[in-house]
């Protein structure tokens, strides 16, 4: 059953985030991407990693992907996406070997065994209550710094893209959008 | 004690920083004065420290340590004993008269102020030559007053050059170069003296080496005499390198009186004379000695005999007497070579002076030919220079003739008749060339109205200033006998044989009546008026001497466009072609480089990315091999 | 049975075609969504190594680099409109200004 589960679950996300990579339309991308977010957090339950997956859904799939949704409302984004890609063959000789070189590093029998684990896991405990008290524990410091950083992002967010909310793209002529904020600030 | 050591020592380097301050301002009567009455300060401390030598003897004191690196200990010492006392005194008054002379004779001068530092510096540095009591604190002082020496020649560096037929020493700067890169050379002779000493006795106090010295290696001894006397040829203008002192006169007056007649010239005899007891054992290199001084005073004199140049003439009457003073050293008998250097400070410093004053009322006319009956209108001047030539001819009751007189006795006694036979026909040429100079100068018509100059005597001061000179130029022989009682407490004393002191009577008058035979001659040719012989002018010994021997050209020639071309050469070909070529070259591959590294920099992030993509993979490889590895 | 070794093929699979996505695509938007790709494979490697390790440090780091994203994503949408507002694209070919 779980090896089942992994292989289904394994395929479809590369298929997926295949098509976030390879396709024109970025709505197609940004829906194929979502899909697959939400296929990761199974791979997490799988893992035992419940609150992970839970995190991933909320923030991934529930906070990221809106972000972005919501942000393609600036974009022209309905139409096909007219690029000049890379020459392929530079993106397959990359890729490919990076992905060997990861397998292959990856696949070193040495890398997992012998490590010390740090934090095992409580006995008793499920998975939040262990993550919990790991969280709240050791990684108290990182974790309000993480929070700063959050909340620091989200200012930056607001202020970068808020910037002139109040007018309508079109009606912005074009010398005042570049001139900046010297003539803003009169 | 220790505190007049040290008043006389550093009083002149603290009027030196003090005149320094003002070097970059326009003329302030101030620093003229302060270095002079501190002058004033350090001739008093000398003299005071001078009487304290007489009555209890030699004075050591140790300052601080210097070098102390392994088993090398130099202390920062001062001995004052008889030989270094008796130079203090006559260094710092004959400083201290060219002090007061010179914010008289400086007056207009726009660099006054920096004129009295350099000076005031010069004494500092010839306080330590003489008064350390090792070799490498006279070496710091020999250096010192090179520097000064250099700068105060150069004085008025901003003369252009001109041709060797306008003015002999081409110019201000050329003549300050030369002395120093001449000194230069010579130093290193020195230099190379000093090493032997330390690497053979193991220190540089005086007192050590020459307790050591004695057991040394003969051949080792005459190297370490040899080469410090390389030095002190460099430093007193001995041949071959006596061209400088003659160019040197480009230099200001006071300077020329002060530093290239009556003290700097001097500190190569004082080398030979504190280093007695070395040359003392090594008798062929002080024969050397002798014969050079001998050479060198008649050479000099016979280029004075035909000079027109009033600075000129009196420069080769200096290397002239500094000739009698290495013969009297190099024949054994320091404390005539000592007297002779004390009296000729004296006299000589109070020529040039006298000839300072004579400039100033000719406006820096030099020609001695374009003067003439100038006694009417300076006539103080023309006394003390009358007194002076006296005194350096060797006229009794005068300085001169018992300095003088004793060295021909010396050189009568040693059996060296040869030496005394030339030492006593350059005293003839001594008095002729001295009152050739004074006759056509202060006798005879008054030609310098024809060529419109208005000459005055000079400020009052300035003459009240050269009067200890002048007392000293005529009573300082008197003092012989307690001098020499006094000095030959550390220098070896001097006998004379039996025969020699039969002799004396007739020697001194053969030594009178040769001088009088000259000033004679000169009074005969020049008195009335300038006589000049065109046939003489014309003859090739005229124009042999007055181009000195061809000895500047036969230098420029043989060695500075040699070495100017083989400059060029390591220029052009070495410097060019190999250095600044590799430097270029370098510089070349790195912006060649740097141009085709700049196609990496597209602007396009996309091609960043991929870089970085490139950098991860070289990453994992490496951290695949180390992970192998280990 | 699955062992670590598939997550971490997996995993290494996924961050190549996020190499891929940000290597290929030239709109910078879609290279937004290359690295949460990216960004996902590492969680997934974490999480797997993490639960076969018995070690709840992997989980930590997931966390954080969500956080990491999360913050990311504000910033550099925010980044994105200002652009697109003042050049009315989003292709990395337009922006060449600091070719050397």
């Amino acid at each position: 059953m779980e090896t089942f589960a992994f292989y289904f679950l394994s395929i479809s996300i590369v298929a997926l985030f295949a098509v976030t990579v390879w396709s024109r339309n970025i709505l197609y991308s940004m829906t194929s991407l979502a899909a697959g977010m939400v296929l990761i957090s199974g791979l997490f339950f799988i893992l035992g990693a419940d609150f992970l997956g839970v995190v991933q859904l909320i923030v991934y799939v529930g906070a990221v992907m809106a972000l972005y949704a919501f942000g393609m409302m600036f974009f022209d984004a309905t139409g096909v996406v007219k690029e000049k890609n890379a020459p392929a063959m530079t993106v397959f000789i990359l890729g490919g070997l990076t992905a060997l070189m990861l397998v292959v590093i990856f696949a070193a029998p040495s890398i997992a065994n012998g490590a010390p684990a740090f934090y095992p896991p409580m006995a008793g405990a499920n998975n939040p209550q262990a993550v919990g008290l790991v969280l709240f524990t050791k990684y108290l410091v990182p974790f309000e710094v993480a929070a700063i950083m959050l909340l620091v992002a989200m200012v930056a967010g607001i202020i970068l893209a808020g910037k002139k909310m109040d007018r309508s793209l079109s009606k912005i002529k074009d010398a005042e959008l570049e001139g900046g904020e010297a003539k803003d600030s009169k | 004690m220790e505190t007049l050591v040290y008043t006389a020592l550093f009083a002149p380097l603290v009027g030196s920083l003090f005149a320094a301050l003002f070097a970059m301002s326009p003329k302030r009567q101030m620093t003229g004065v302060v270095t002079s009455i501190l002058l004033f300060v350090s001739f008093f401390s000398s003299a005071k420290v001078l009487m304290h030598v007489v009555e209890h003897g030699e004075v050591h004191i140790k300052l601080m340590d210097w070098i102390v690196a392994g088993d090398m200990y130099i202390p920062f010492g001062f001995n004052v004993d008889a030989v270094s006392a008796v130079m203090m005194t006559v260094v710092t008054l004959v400083s201290m008269v060219v002090h007061i002379y010179s914010n008289g004779y400086m007056e207009h001068d726009r660099s006054f102020n920096r004129f009295f530092s350099y000076l005031s510096a010069f004494v500092f540095s010839m306080m330590v030559l003489v008064m350390s009591d090792n070799f490498l604190g006279l070496f710091i002082g020999w250096e010192g007053v090179g520097v000064c020496s250099w700068l105060l020649i150069g004085f008025w560096y901003h003369k252009e050059d001109v041709g060797r037929d306008v003015n002999p020493s081409i110019s201000p700067s050329w003549a300050a170069n030369e002395a120093f890169i001449m000194n230069r050379i010579a130093d290193l002779g020195m230099l190379v003296g000093i090493f032997l000493i330390y690497w053979n006795v193991g220190s540089l106090q005086y007192d050590k080496v020459f307790e050591v010295v004695p057991g040394l290696d003969h051949g080792l001894l005459v190297m370490i005499g040899i080469f410090l006397f390389i030095g002190a040829m460099g430093k007193s203008a001995q041949f071959p390198m006596h061209t400088w002192l003659a160019d040197a006169m480009e230099g200001p007056t006071p300077v020329s009186a002060l530093i290239h007649a009556a003290t700097m010239v001097t500190a190569g005899v004082y080398l030979v004379i504190r280093a007695n007891p070395l040359y003392e054992l090594i008798p062929e290199v002080s024969y050397f000695i002798a014969s050079l001084g001998t050479f060198v005073a008649i050479f000099a004199a016979s280029m004075a005999l035909v000079n027109r140049d009033l600075k000129r003439i009196i420069a080769y009457s200096t290397l002239s007497q500094l000739g009698y003073m290495f013969a009297a050293a190099g024949l054994g008998a320091y404390w005539v070579a000592l007297f002779h250097l004390a009296a000729h400070a004296f006299f000589k410093a109070l020529l040039f002076l006298g000839a300072g004053n004579v400039m100033h009322a000719m406006h820096d006319e030099l020609d001695i030919f374009k003067m003439g009956g100038l006694k009417k209108v300076m006539k103080w001047t023309y006394i003390y220079m009358g007194v002076a030539s006296l005194a350096l001819c060797g006229i009794w009751p005068l300085a001169g003739f018992y300095s003088k007189d004793t060295i021909l006795e010396v050189a009568f006694n040693e059996h060296t008749y040869i030496i005394w036979f030339i030492l006593w026909l350059t005293a003839g040429m001594t008095a002729f060339y001295s009152f050739r100079l004074v006759f056509i100068a202060f006798w005879g018509d008054e030609r310098y109205k024809k060529l419109g100059f208005h000459p005055h005597e000079v400020q009052n001061y300035v003459l009240w200033g050269m009067l200890p000179l002048g007392i000293l130029a005529v009573v300082f022989g008197w003092h012989k006998e307690s001098f020499m009682e006094f000095v030959t407490e550390m220098l070896p004393a001097y006998e004379m044989s039996e025969h020699t002191h039969h002799m004396v009577a007739t020697l001194t008058v053969a030594t009178t009546l040769i001088a009088l035979g000259g000033i004679l001659l000169a009074f005969r040719l020049y008195s009335v008026r300038l006589r000049r012989d065109e046939k003489v002018e014309k003859s090739k010994i005229y124009k042999v001497l007055s181009n000195q021997y061809y000895i500047p050209i036969f230098y420029k020639n043989t060695f500075s466009e040699p070495y100017a071309k083989l400059s060029e050469i390591a220029w052009k070909e070495v410097d060019m072609q190999v250095v600044d070529a590799t430097v270029d070259g370098i510089a070349n591959i790195i912006e060649e480089s740097g141009d085709a590294a700049r196609q990496a920099q597209s602007g396009n992030l996309s091609d960043y990315l991929r870089w970085i993509a490139i950098g991860a993979i070289a990453l994992a490889v490496l951290a695949l091999f180390a992970a192998l590895k280990s | 049975m699955i062992g670590l070794g598939h997550y971490l093929i997996l995993a290494s699979i996924l961050f190549s075609i996020g190499l891929v996505g940000v290597i290929r695509r030239k709109n910078l938007l879609m290279l937004f969504f290359a690295t949460e790709i990216m960004l996902n494979a590492a969680n997934v490697a974490f999480a797997a190594i993490s639960s076969y390790h018995h070690d709840l440090a992997g989980q930590m780091f997931a966390f954080f680099i969500v956080a990491v994203a999360a913050s990311e994503v504000a910033v550099g949408l925010g980044l994105l409109i200002l652009l697109y507002k003042k050049y009315g694209t989003l292709d990395l070919d337009e922006f060449t200004m600091m070719k050397g």
